[in-house]
């Protein structure tokens, strides 16, 4: 199935030609063609290939197709904002979102630690490529120069750890690793070592503090459409790593892990959300939120095992992972707001860009506050169920104190979404030109806001959908 | 019951109609927005009558009952119900709602659409939160309904209006993330149950129940408002637009009041007598200190602001003597407090909208310009001073009495607020009103319209019908408030 996905991309690549309406329509076709395949081809049960280098369970064909989804709504959202700008109109774009995306399915899909190395290595070159695209930019320059390094660096933690790991057990096959912790063939130091080095290197895949450094940077100094791909999928690919790498392979090291995340996930709700209201820059401003939803997101992880009991592990994880899924989904659509007024090779990213939009477009105005809603975690918006679900949680694990921080910092968060929305409604416009925008974008757009509102009413079949996945998958 | 779902219809009619307004869209189609709205509301007001005429006075039990799952992973249920203590919140609202759309008639002129829909929306928002009896449906209702209250007092303010819109969310949002903890604690604790029914009879130890008292406390204070945390109330006030004032104080502020009834006595009955002493305290604080506060003000809507706080003191203080009489003393104040203080604010903004000034010392001899208009703000300030045969006077005096039962210092301490609250009532009436004419901005006012005097008919009709023949009102509550008070004097403790 995988191979498949990955061959239908790579012949793709050499059938372009010059006229990028055509790279844009088979870009999204293989989008399709790959999610129709990997969707066919879900049966349900755990299999392995590529000498269990590779899983297939439910968990990654739902995190795949919703990667295929979340890239495909990218790029329609990116469409006019890449053709806008002659030195980012190339096929290049669509080029490194496709491998960007093949990086992802290779993340989701790993069972060895190399695998995971290869698949992040993969998406994150074609990142540094696109967030330098616009080469005459100096911010965008910079940005990419600072992600490079400090992505390099993370890797080399990442591979660092990995290594201490196949010291400790013998084996970077991850099922392997797993067996090994439990028969207790490992030594325990050089494990826990490992382990250090490990999380740090995803806390700075996942991008919260203190490892959080190169968001702010990145998302602003990035062209918008590229800040959107990498505000949006790569959180899905991440979060499967972290399933993959913690649950599935070190789940015996639980506490450990746990302990680690506790403290990440505290500080980068409490740096994310500060620093996030100083911000008049919207880009930057969604940058620290960022960091402050995947701080949240881990609250979901810490709870999973409580005293070596793994009882709330599945309500836990699927909280998590519904968290992430929503946020990506709200994300999606604030991005692809700034998007949809960026026109005319004008940037619209500053804040007060966005001043007085009820008046120049009432419904897209809607869809934005809609957005900053379920965002800050208000009811009727999916992102309240989400912040529910992870608090559920952290209560049902006996961790109230955590519930408690959490729910403070959520509320010093909900002061810069408000100003967003204060912005958009209460001010008068400064620009009063109405919106054009293709009719597709508008559509996808509107779809777009109503999904956060009607998963809000209904976040049922998420919810179990989540649950379901993990459930066949763990 | 009936088969119709009744409450349903009660919040789901003024949302649907607030969308139909929506969908109007500019400004040019305002005139069709405003009826749509009024029909609206009128419809919401007629779907809510039939929970009067079809109550059942001799149980205490929910009636109209409507059960469906919604979330069945955290076993969520839309369950709905009212009891003789939160329908008559429901049919105060719907009636608001009514005045409010008339309200803004003509004053508002921009974006007319937006404005009649997010008061419809929130009039049923606000119905939900009344006949909730789950608790992720309660919060989440309450949490919705603050997006239209912040939206109105923001874009339909006066000039402070984002310090004053900011204010009111990120305070109500505070106390309502504890409340969520809380509720999660307790969907923990109860086993995987979510029904408030079901944890009114959850046993808990005082520590968990002083604790849950304690999160339920911090939300409901700052929607009551209590003193020490009343202080987004007076900026809201003054910035909100009438008919923004009108839902806020007659509505928005029973919630937390509500809220104590639903919550925090029945489901932690121990703390709540330990810690009444507590409640007791602000609330006498509320009651004497803020009624001095009201007499300083110079702006009447800050005044009326002061002193709905003040009468909401005494609606905390009658439900924490836990006598059927408080009790019932402090749901007829509330209901009073929804016909009188809607009254004042829409007094006061009809003021303003001729001479768009609010400050006291800008008025005087009004009544030679506006004498109808005199008459019935007249009848209103006597309503909140609580002067006999007006409602204010029913509510006050049930509370005193029951706090002459309970401790004779805190009835007479209470009673002061009598006095403080004629003489800064009155005080204003007559800077206002009387006297000489004080400016040619008041001489040139013109008196009130047919719908200004529809308006206040309304509610004259209200405040007055409450003040002379309260019972049609206390019948409903009473067998709720003694199945209450009963399951209260109940120790949970095992």
């Amino acid at each position: 199935m995988l191979l498949m996905a990955c061959v239908i991309l790579i012949v793709d690549l050499f059938v372009k030609d010059r006229k990028r309406t055509v790279i844009f329509v088979a870009t999204q076709l293989t989008l399709v063609g790959a999610a129709v395949v990997t969707f066919a081809t879900s049966s349900g049960e755990i299999g392995y290939t590529f000498s269990n280098m590779y899983v297939g369970d439910l968990m990654g064909d739902l995190l795949k197709l919703l990667v295929y989804l979340t890239v495909i709504i990218v790029l329609f959202y990116s469409r006019d904002y890449i053709l806008e700008r002659e030195q980012m109109a190339r096929s290049e774009y669509y080029v490194l979102a496709l491998f960007a995306t093949l990086g992802m399915m290779v993340m989701i899909s790993a069972n060895h630690f190399l695998t995971v190395y290869i698949g992040l290595e993969l998406l994150s070159l074609s990142l540094y490529a696109l967030v330098a695209m616009n080469r005459d930019s100096v911010p965008a320059t910079e940005a990419a120069m600072k992600y490079f390094v400090l992505g390099a660096l993370a890797s080399g933690l990442l591979l660092y750890g990995m290594s201490m790991i196949y010291g400790a057990t013998g084996t970077l096959e991850i099922t392997a690793v797993a067996e090994r912790l439990y028969m207790g063939q490992a030594n325990k130091s050089i494990l826990v070592f490992g382990l250090v080095f490990l999380v740090s290197g995803i806390a700075f895949k996942l991008g919260v503090v203190p490892f959080h450094m190169w968001i702010p940077d990145v998302y602003h100094g990035a062209p918008t459409a590229v800040a959107l791909l990498i505000a949006t999928a790569p959180k899905l690919a991440a979060f499967a790593i972290v399933m993959r790498m913690l649950v599935n392979g070190l789940v015996v090291l639980a506490q450990d892990w746990q302990t680690m995340l506790i403290l990440l996930s505290v500080l980068s709700m409490a740096i994310g959300n500060i620093a996030a209201i100083a911000q008049t820059n919207l880009k930057r401003m969604l940058a620290y939120s960022a960091i402050s939803h995947m701080g949240f997101m881990l609250l979901g992880l810490v709870t999973g095992v409580v005293g070596g009991d793994a009882r709330f592990a599945l309500n836990a994880y699927s909280s998590s992972m519904f968290y992430v899924i929503t946020y990506v989904l709200t994300s999606a659509g604030t991005f692809g707001m700034i998007l949809l007024l960026a026109r005319g090779g004008l940037e619209s990213d500053q804040i007060d860009d966005f001043k007085g939009l009820n008046k120049r477009s009432p419904w897209f105005a809607a869809v934005m506050m809609m957005m900053m809603f379920s965002m800050a975690g208000i009811p009727f918006f999916v992102g309240f169920f989400a912040k529910f679900s992870v608090l559920q949680a952290v209560v049902a694990a006996g961790y109230l104190w955590l519930a408690v921080v959490a729910v403070l910092f959520s509320l010093i968060g909900c002061f810069y979404y408000l100003r967003v929305v204060k912005i958009m409604y209460f001010d008068p416009p400064t620009n009063t030109a109405p919106i054009h925008a293709p009719l597709d974008m508008k559509i996808l757009m509107s779809a777009n806001g109503l999904a956060v509102a009607v998963l809000g009413i209904f976040p049922q079949a998420l919810m179990s959908l989540c649950a379901f996945a993990l459930l066949r998958s763990l | 019951m009936l088969a119709t779902p009744l409450l349903s219809l009660a919040i789901w009619v003024p949302i649907l109609a607030g969308f139909a307004v929506l969908a109007t869209g500019a400004d040019r189609n305002a005139p069709l927005a405003r009826m749509l709205a009024l029909l609206g509301a009128v419809a919401g007001l007629l779907v809510t009558i039939p929970l009067y005429t079809g109550f059942d006075l001799n149980t205490p039990a929910m009636q109209f009952v409507e059960l469906h799952s919604w979330i069945p992973r955290f076993n969520v249920n839309y369950h709905l119900g009212v009891d003789g203590i939160s329908v008559l919140f429901v049919l105060l609202n719907s009636f608001i709602t009514v005045t409010v759309i008339l309200a803004g008639w003509q004053v508002i002129d921009s974006r007319v659409a937006q404005y009649n829909a997010g008061f419809l929306i929130m009039s049923g928002l606000l119905n939900g939160i009344f006949s909730s009896l789950d608790g992720v449906l309660f919060y989440v209702f309450f949490e919705a309904s603050l997006i239209p209250l912040y939206l109105i007092i923001g874009i339909w303010g006066g000039s402070n209006r984002v310090y004053a819109a900011f204010k009111f969310f990120l305070f109500t949002l505070m106390g309502s993330l504890l409340f969520l903890i809380a509720l999660l604690y307790l969907f923990i604790e109860s086993g995987g149950s979510f029904s408030i029914l079901d944890w009114h009879k959850l046993p808990l130890g005082l520590t968990a129940q002083t604790w849950l008292f304690l999160a339920f406390l911090v939300a409901f204070a700052v929607k009551v408002p209590m003193w020490p945390v009343h202080t987004w109330l007076p900026d809201a006030h003054v910035e909100a637009p009438t008919g923004g004032s009108i839902v806020l104080a007659a509505i928005a502020l029973k919630l937390g009041a509500y809220g104590f009834l639903r919550f925090s006595l029945p489901i932690a009955p121990d703390a709540s007598h330990e810690l009444s002493g507590l409640v007791i305290a602000l609330s006498l604080i509320a009651i004497i200190y803020i009624g001095f506060v009201a007499l300083v003000q110079e702006d009447m809507k800050k005044l009326v602001a002061y002193s709905s706080i003040a009468h909401m003191g005494f609606v905390t203080l009658g439900f924490f003597m836990f006598s059927a009489l408080g009790v019932e003393g402090a749901l007829v104040q509330m209901i009073s407090h929804g016909f009188v203080s809607g009254a004042m604010f829409f007094a006061i903004g009809v003021m303003y909208d001729r001479a768009h000034s609010r400050q006291i010392a800008d008025y005087g001899g009004v009544v030679n310009s506006m004498p109808k208009f005199a008459a019935f703000f007249m009848l209103f300030a006597m309503a909140n001073a609580g002067l006999p045969a007006t409602s204010g006077f029913v509510g006050e005096f049930m509370v005193i009495l029951a706090a002459v039962d309970y401790n004779f210092w805190v009835a007479f301490a209470a009673a002061t607020t009598m006095i403080v609250g004629a003489a800064y009532t009155l005080w204003m009436y007559k800077r206002v009103v009387f006297g000489a004419v004080a400016n040619h901005h008041v001489a040139e006012l013109t008196d009130i319209n047919g719908r200004e005097f529809l308006i206040f008919v309304l509610f004259a009709a209200g405040a007055l019908g409450m003040g002379l023949y309260p019972q049609p009102f206390t019948e409903v509550m009473h067998s709720s408030v003694n199945e209450l008070l009963r399951h209260v004097a109940l120790s949970k403790i095992q």
